[in-house]
């Protein structure tokens, strides 16, 4: 008989009480609700309740022209904003069979690795913080505003970007923008020394940790955890090494893997990736290469605003995709990429029209909260925040 | 870079380790199949789906052990009206496959394949919760994102974007 809240408060009503933990419980990190079964201070069985943050974006994108979901998708995943456009346009993209230009490519690794770095920081801030390191948020937030900064530079908005269009990019980055994220990725790595310094070895942290909430890989896979969950339960995969996308064959970089699947565990693979990205990021900037940042394909990509000033095909152009989209040939496209929170994949079908007919998003936050269940079997309610701190959640992503 | 005409034909996809395997083990449940934009579709008969899943699964060679997604297509108002859609993935192999069920408008429902992946339990709920298919089997068939007392099926194409209520 599965737990259902009439059964839950039903079983065994002698021994165990249910207890209530959200939707606004500080730790739950947005409106999670839980629903814990404790024996004591040990928890029984955990069921999460969702769907308080529902705006039914997948239908909402039936609705718009293909270009027109990009906004969208920023509000899914709105701690790595540029991963959701990037899932979206390549998923478009390969339904137009469109070619992107290799600077457009290279721009959008070296975003999509400083979102990873945006994402990593605030749930390292905020994880510290529900163990009780008040100070590892402080300097999260600080290297934080900086990578905002930079996002805000290209796209003049620091988290809803929509910075990627389909066919490249929105614009081309501004001058001084790779100094920029030279000064900041040459001083990034002292920063997570400094934040290992606060937590790897802190015995407070080790011991609210180590052990703690553990996963088998087995049960990882079997639950469809992705992403640091899965890699903390040791099975070595990561899209952008086993399927490469939007040119990752050409960057070297390790995967971390760790074999324990405690809450430790998912923290050094999270903290580690922080390193493995800015080494990714300092490799885009040394081999840049030079071109347009947007594809040839007229009748798909917004032309510039210059050539609309002086060519009547441009300005023809710009009206034609505003006012009544492009078609794009019918067939269907599943996309996966490595979020900072595991596998994100896009599922777009088209009809042949200018809209799209069916848009879904596989959400890692959502496979990842399957697992929460099973990782919390037995232990304190102390470590029931704990755990969700270490899956990573973000609830705009769960409920779409 | 054009884009290169689909490939339907089964006997050409036959190198495919999941569509060999499916039409070794149960041949007849495979409807059809077809090769686009670099990924593999299979349609198998609803009534096979959750033994297609665990045959591949359990394949010795490319193990599809991890379920991605799952997801539904509303095709109103063709019939048959609704698509279950099935992302699997190969851990080892790094090999994807697409598999499909359809399933008429009038009642439908479909096995439930939590027995194969416990992590279709969500998934299969958020799909009965939108587009109103049962699943047979499944442990607790309730609404995830939708309130328990709401009426409708929102992700229906008969469901309106704006003005309900």
């Amino acid at each position: 008989m599965p737990p259902t809240p009439a059964s839950l408060a039903q079983s065994e009503q002698d021994r165990t009480v249910v207890l209530n933990m959200g939707p606004q419980h500080p730790s739950t990190h947005g409106v999670l609700r839980l629903v814990l079964e404790i024996d004591g201070e040990t928890i029984v069985r955990l069921r999460p309740e969702i769907g308080y943050l529902h705006t039914g974006i997948e239908k909402t994108c039936e609705a718009k022209f293909y270009q027109q979901v990009v906004p969208l998708t920023d509000r899914i995943d709105y701690l790595c904003p540029l991963t959701n456009n990037l899932t979206y346009c390549l998923a478009v993209e390969k339904l137009l069979g469109l070619e992107i230009p290799p600077k457009a490519q290279w721009m959008r690794v070296l975003m999509n690795e400083l979102t990873r770095i945006n994402s990593h920081l605030v749930w390292l801030g905020t994880h510290a913080m529900d163990l009780g390191a008040m100070t590892v948020l402080l300097y999260c937030f600080r290297e934080r505003e900086d990578v905002l900064r930079l996002f805000e530079m290209v796209s003049g908005q620091r988290m809803m970007t929509s910075y990627f269009r389909i066919g490249g990019l929105a614009l081309e980055p501004p001058l001084g923008f790779f100094e920029h994220v030279k000064k900041f990725a040459d001083r990034f790595l002292g920063n997570v020394d400094e934040y290992e310094g606060l937590l790897t070895g802190n015995p407070i942290f080790l011991m609210r940790t180590k052990g703690v909430a553990r996963l088998s890989a087995e049960d990882a896979i079997a639950l469809g955890a992705c992403g640091p969950t899965l890699r903390g339960s040791g099975v070595d995969i990561d899209l952008r090494r086993d399927a490469p996308y939007t040119g990752y064959e050409n960057f070297k970089f390790k995967v971390p893997v760790q074999t324990e699947g405690d809450v430790f565990a998912r923290y050094i693979c999270r903290v580690q990736e922080l390193r493995e990205s800015i080494g990714i990021v300092q490799q885009a900037l040394a081999g840049m290469p030079e071109g347009p940042v947007k594809a040839d394909s007229p009748k798909v990509v917004l032309p510039d605003r210059e050539k609309m000033k002086t060519q009547m095909e441009a300005l023809i152009y710009h009206f034609k995709i505003i006012t009544e989209g492009f078609t794009v040939p019918a067939g269907e496209v599943y996309q996966g990429v490595e979020s900072p929170r595991g596998e994100m994949g896009y599922y777009v079908v088209s009809d042949g029209t200018a809209k799209p007919y069916r848009v879904h998003m596989r959400g890692p936050s959502y496979a990842n909260l399957q697992t929460l269940a099973k990782m919390c079997e037995g232990v304190l309610i102390a470590d029931v925040v704990a755990a969700v701190g270490s899956i990573d959640i973000v609830l705009g992503d769960i409920d779409r | 870079m054009p884009l290169a005409p689909p490939i339907t034909d089964i006997e050409l996809l036959k190198s495919h380790p999941a569509l060999a395997r499916l039409l070794d083990s149960i041949g007849t449940a495979v409807q059809n199949a077809k090769f686009d934009r670099d990924e593999l579709t299979i349609w198998i008969d609803r009534s096979s789906i959750r033994e297609a899943c665990a045959i591949l699964r359990d394949d010795a060679d490319c193990p599809f052990n991890y379920l991605s997604d799952l997801t539904c297509v509303d095709w109103y108002p063709s019939e048959p009206r609704f698509e279950v859609v099935y992302h699997l993935l190969s851990i080892t192999k790094k090999e994807r496959v697409r598999l499909k069920a359809r399933l008429d408008g009038s009642s439908p429902a479909l096995e439930s394949v939590t027995s194969v992946w416990p992590s279709a339990n969500f998934y299969e709920r958020e799909v009965f919760d939108l587009f109103g298919v049962r699943f047979t089997g499944h442990p607790n068939l309730k609404r995830v994102m939708m309130p328990d007392d709401w009426e409708g099926h929102p992700l229906r194409k008969d469901y309106p974007v704006e003005g309900y209520r």
